[in-house]
Order: C-alpha cells, then sequence, then structure tokens
C-alpha cells in the first residue's frame, strides 16, 4: 500500500473529525484557540504513531482474548509518557489542555486505529496509518480552534486584532457544538465536489 | 494468526506487557521529575516576583508555613521588605489560586493569579490589570474596606462577575489574616 | 447540604456532557430511542460509581504510598476495563435480556471519556462545593461520579426524546445525521448555561 496514499487517507478520506466522527471529546474540550487544537491534535498524533507501531510490532505475541486489554495498556503508556514530557517541558500546555491528555488513552481514534489497522498490517505502514489520521485530527482541531479562537475572542494564534472580547459563545460550550457542526457540513461540501 | 489463547498465555502475556510498560514509565517518570520540578518552582517565583518589592533572598527557599498558607519572605540584606503569601479561594468555576504580596507596613504591593477555572471574557479577567486588581495596590487591608461596591466597600467588581471579584477578595482578605499572624510570630514581646 | 450541591452542581450547573464535554461519543452514536438512552444511562451510572470506588481507594492507599503515582493513567483505565468486563459478565448470567438490549454499548463504556476522566477529576482536582477548595472525600466522590452519570443520563435522554422528534422532520440534506445534533447538542449547553450561578 503506498505509504503516502495512507497519510492522505488518514487527511481526508479517513478524517477522525470531519469523517469518522471520533474523538469528540477533546475536539469539543480543547479548542478554544488554534494552538490549543494544535496541541492536543499534535500530543495525540504522537501516541498514535508510536502505539500503532509498537501493536503493529507484537501483535502477532498476543493472544486473541487479551487483545483490546493489553492494547490499551500499551496506548496508556504512550499517554503517560506524552504526559510527563508535557508537563515537564510545556507546563503552560500541560495546564490548558489538563484533563484531556491522559484522556487520550479512551479517544476512540487510538483504540479504533490499533484494532483497525495496526495490528493486520506492517509497522512501518502502520506508523503511516498514525500519521495520517494524526494529521487529520491535528489539522481539524487546528481549524476549529481557529475559528472559535477568531470569533470568540477575536484573536488569531493568540494576536488579538480587537480591543475585548469577541462573541464569547463561540468559546464556552455551545460554540464548540456549533461551529464543529458547520466545519463538518463544509467538509462534506468539499470532498462531494471531489468525487 | 496470534498466540493461542489459553488461560497461562493470557495471564503471562497482559503480565509481561505490564510490567514491561510499568518500568518504562518508572524510567521516564525519574528522567522528567527534576525538569517537572523546575518547572513548578518557576511559576511559583514568577508570582512571587511580580508581587513584591525588589529582594536580594531567595524568597521559596525561606517559605513557611502559617495559617495553612505558604509564605514566602523577601528580603534586602536580612531585612524583610514584604511577604508573598499563597491562598486558595474559592471561585466562581473553581479553585482561584492566586499570591498575595505585602510591604513590610502591610500595605499591598501587588497581586497575581496563578490559576483559575473562571469563564472566559467574565471572570477570567481577573488575570489581568483591572479595576478589582489595580484599585487595592497601596492600600492596607487594616485600614480600607476592601470589598465590593455591592457590599458596601470601595473596590469595583469585575461588570457581570461579582462572585469572582468577591472570591479574589476574599483571598486577599485570607493572605491579609495571615500577615497579621506572621506580624504577631516575628514579635511575640509587643503583644 | 454538600451532598445536595454536589448533586445539583454535576447534573445540571456543570453538566459533564453539555459542559465539560466528556462522553460524547456515546451522546452522538446512542441517543436516537429514549429507551436506548435510558438503558445506556443506567449502565454508565453503575460503572462510574463502582470504578470511582475503586481508583479512589487505589490512588490513596496504593499508588501515592508506593510513590508511582505515574501509574496512574495505566492503573485507572485497567481498573475500568475490567470492572466493565465484569458487569458484562455478571449482566450475562443475571439478566440476558438486558445484556441483549445494551449490545455493542456496554464494552463501550470502557471508553467513556466521563468514566475516566470522573475518576481523574476526583483524585486529582480541588473542588469548591461550598467552601474552601478540597479535595473530595470517598464518600462525596462517589455522590460526585453518581451525579455526574446522573446528568449524562439526563442530557442523553432529553437528546434523544429531541432526535425522536427531528426524524420526522426536514432536515437539509448536509446537515442530515451528525450536524444536526450537534447543533442541538449545542443550543441544549446553552439552555444549560442557564444554570450557572444556582451553586
Amino acid at each position: 500500500m503506498g505509504k503516502l496514499k495512507l497519510i492522505i487517507d488518514g487527511i481526508i478520506k479517513n478524517n477522525p473529525t470531519f469523517v469518522l466522527i471520533l474523538g469528540m471529546c477533546p475536539t469539543l474540550g480543547t479548542t478554544t484557540s488554534a494552538i490549543n487544537g494544535m496541541g492536543m491534535g499534535l500530543a495525540t498524533l504522537f501516541v498514535l504513531v508510536l502505539s500503532n507501531m509498537t501493536i503493529s510490532a507484537i501483535a502477532k505475541l498476543i493472544p486473541e482474548q487479551v487483545r483490546i486489554p493489553s492494547y490499551i495498556v500499551v496506548i496508556a503508556a504512550f499517554v503517560t509518557i506524552v504526559q510527563l514530557l508535557l508537563q515537564a517541558y510545556l507546563p503552560s500546555l500541560y495546564e490548558t489542555l489538563g484533563l484531556f491528555i491522559p484522556l487520550i488513552v479512551v479517544n476512540c481514534i487510538v483504540l479504533g486505529r490499533a484494532e483497525a489497522f495496526a495490528n493486520k498490517n506492517s509497522v512501518i505502514d502502520s506508523a503511516c496509518d498514525g500519521l495520517g489520521v494524526g494529521l487529520g485530527f491535528t489539522i481539524a482541531l487546528t481549524i476549529l480552534g481557529f475559528v472559535r479562537e477568531l470569533l470568540g475572542s477575536g484573536s488569531i494564534f493568540g494576536w488579538k486584532f480587537i480591543d475585548g472580547d469577541g462573541i464569547l459563545a463561540f468559546v464556552l460550550a455551545p460554540g464548540a457544538f456549533i461551529v464543529l457542526a458547520y466545519l463538518i457540513v463544509l467538509f462534506r461540501k468539499v470532498t462531494a465536489k471531489k468525487a | 494468526m496470534a498466540k493461542e489463547s489459553s488461560f497461562k498465555n493470557m495471564v503471562i502475556t497482559l503480565s509481561l506487557i505490564c510490567l514491561i510498560c510499568s518500568a518504562l514509565l518508572g524510567v521516564v517518570y525519574s528522567v522528567t521529575k527534576a525538569p517537572i520540578e523546575a518547572a513548578e518552582l518557576a511559576k511559583i517565583n514568577n508570582a512571587i516576583k511580580a508581587v513584591v518589592p525588589e529582594c536580594d533572598n531567595n524568597p521559596s527557599e525561606e517559605m513557611m508555613e502559617v495559617e495553612g498558607c505558604v509564605v514566602y519572605p523577601a528580603k534586602v540584606n536580612g531585612n524583610i521588605v514584604g511577604y508573598a503569601i499563597k491562598v486558595k479561594a474559592s471561585g466562581f468555576g473553581g479553585p482561584i489560586q492566586m499570591m498575595v504580596g505585602f510591604n513590610a507596613d502591610g500595605t499591598i504591593y501587588n497581586t497575581s493569579v496563578i490559576s483559575h477555572a473562571e469563564t472566559p471574557g467574565l471572570g477570567a479577567k481577573i488575570t489581568g490589570e483591572i479595576p478589582t486588581r489595580t484599585q487595592i495596590v497601596g492600600k492596607n487591608p487594616a485600614s480600607s474596606n476592601l470589598t465590593v461596591t455591592k457590599d458596601g466597600g470601595e473596590i469595583d467588581a469585575i461588570t457581570a462577575s461579582t462572585i469572582t471579584s468577591r472570591a479574589f477578595l476574599k483571598g486577599v482578605e485570607a493572605a491579609y489574616k495571615v500577615f497579621v499572624e506572621l506580624q504577631k510570630q516575628q514579635q511575640p514581646w509587643e503583644n | 447540604m454538600e451532598y445536595i450541591i454536589i448533586i445539583i452542581s454535576a447534573v445540571f450547573v456543570n453538566n459533564i456532557l453539555l459542559s465539560q464535554f466528556l462522553g460524547v461519543c456515546p451522546f452522538l452514536g446512542v441517543s436516537k430511542k429514549v429507551n436506548t438512552a435510558l438503558g445506556m444511562s443506567a449502565a454508565v451510572t453503575f460503572v462510574m460509581a463502582l470504578s470511582t470506588l475503586v481508583t479512589f481507594l487505589l490512588q490513596y492507599y496504593v499508588l501515592v504510598p508506593l510513590g508511582i503515582g505515574f501509574l496512574q493513567t495505566v492503573s485507572f483505565i485497567l481498573v475500568i476495563a475490567g470492572l466493565v468486563q465484569m458487569v458484562e459478565i455478571i449482566l450475562k448470567k443475571i439478566s440476558p435480556a438486558l445484556y441483549q438490549a445494551l449490545g455493542i454499548f456496554l464494552p463501550l463504556i470502557t471508553t467513556n471519556c466521563c468514566v475516566l476522566g470522573v475518576a481523574l477529576l476526583v483524585v486529582n482536582n480541588e473542588f469548591t462545593f461550598g467552601g474552601d477548595p478540597h479535595m473530595l472525600n470517598l464518600g462525596q466522590s462517589v455522590v460526585y461520579a453518581v451525579a455526574s452519570a446522573l446528568g449524562f443520563g439526563l442530557a442523553i435522554t432529553l437528546f434523544a426524546g429531541i432526535r425522536e422528534q427531528l426524524d420526522l422532520n426536514n432536515v437539509p440534506k448536509a446537515f442530515r445525521g451528525v450536524p444536526i445534533s450537534l447543533i442541538v447538542a449545542g443550543i441544549m449547553a446553552m439552555a444549560f448555561m442557564g444554570f450557572s450561578g444556582i451553586v
């Protein structure tokens, strides 16, 4: 399978946020700004690539019945590593993302890709798949964060261009749901035209 | 394709995976322990620096605990020039961790909000240079009524965020109580 | 008294789903019929209460004393996975009908963010229920977990009710399915924001 195709598929055809509708919790909870969304996406990408590679490598050694718990432990280990690294070297991002970092472990995307792809394919292919899906997720979160930040705080990547606040609803709970809805519709329209 | 799912295999595989993961995590933990502590310390030091006058000692090394709050003394040539007191207030959306800095005479030098869970655009403004925080600078809680105007005090609350403003000022009041206790402890013979 | 504040806060003011964004995946996927939503809520409530209880004890009697706090994420998710497995086995034995009705949703509770989310919240964060910020004790934690689960249940049941009506209406083609559900959720979130300031 073409490695590049795998990556591109993850971004467009299998985009976890706009197509597969997976990993909604961090998508809604961490996109109050573009940087936060990007940070969350990249942390998840890190876990995705590493866990996909590891699970692909050891899949044959794991008995069928303990498959899921084993994958979960591997994923949880990588998530903890991300937690510790962020806490040590990017403490402000760590505080902003808060609870959602350990929640990467129950992000359906990670376990989903492990189950659907990594345990049946080679290590390199699995890495590409993880990279593609992770990039798709990161791009989706960054876009969502960008829109919410633009409309809600009047800033772009932290650079404020208005005095005072924007339309606060966008950085609060309702905004998350509603902006995501419109982005999915937009994505559908754009990709439908291509087909 | 995979190994046979006998009970023995399952237990061994899962246990092995858990052990290896735990060991790996133990290693990463020991490597990141120091940077994590350093980052925490940097956060506290920044807050201290923002709330007390220039000092030549290292306040976080001389920290003391008084009335359940951590106190960081700022000194010049061994003489106290101020105290930074860390308090936790009950904000609207959760705890507000703040650092309140007093001059040696009891007037407020400055305040710093370390962390909070207030609503963006409303209570979250507490971290900015807003009247609620700037109006108390230089005032002495012993002689001024540092509560919001709604409660009969002199301080302007954040618009539509009275609860956050009240919580903040309550935190300042709690810090002042600690300061008073400190004074008592420093000069027992005067009381 | 504090228990009442915890319940009102977790169900309405800081609804686990509509304001903390935990449990959104099953929210979008499950809730097309009110009955399924109710069954799902019951299962989640049970698992959440039990797992918060066990993880709380695990944290304070094993992880903290042994200084292995960094194993929190790994051990908590293993506990939850194990509990869900156990619930499945027990349910199959005592009520096969309910087991059938819940179907795939039962194992999916393991990856439901709200179960792990609440378990982590109670041992890592300080709460301000009617007083100074403090960590919750065991009783308060379990009440908080049950209340959060009830909040989750309330949200998905309301949502299922709305979805049942929505299916009968003319939704623009591009919005059908997930987008319109998200917009409904957004409006519900706005409605629930009206509860802020009660506690």
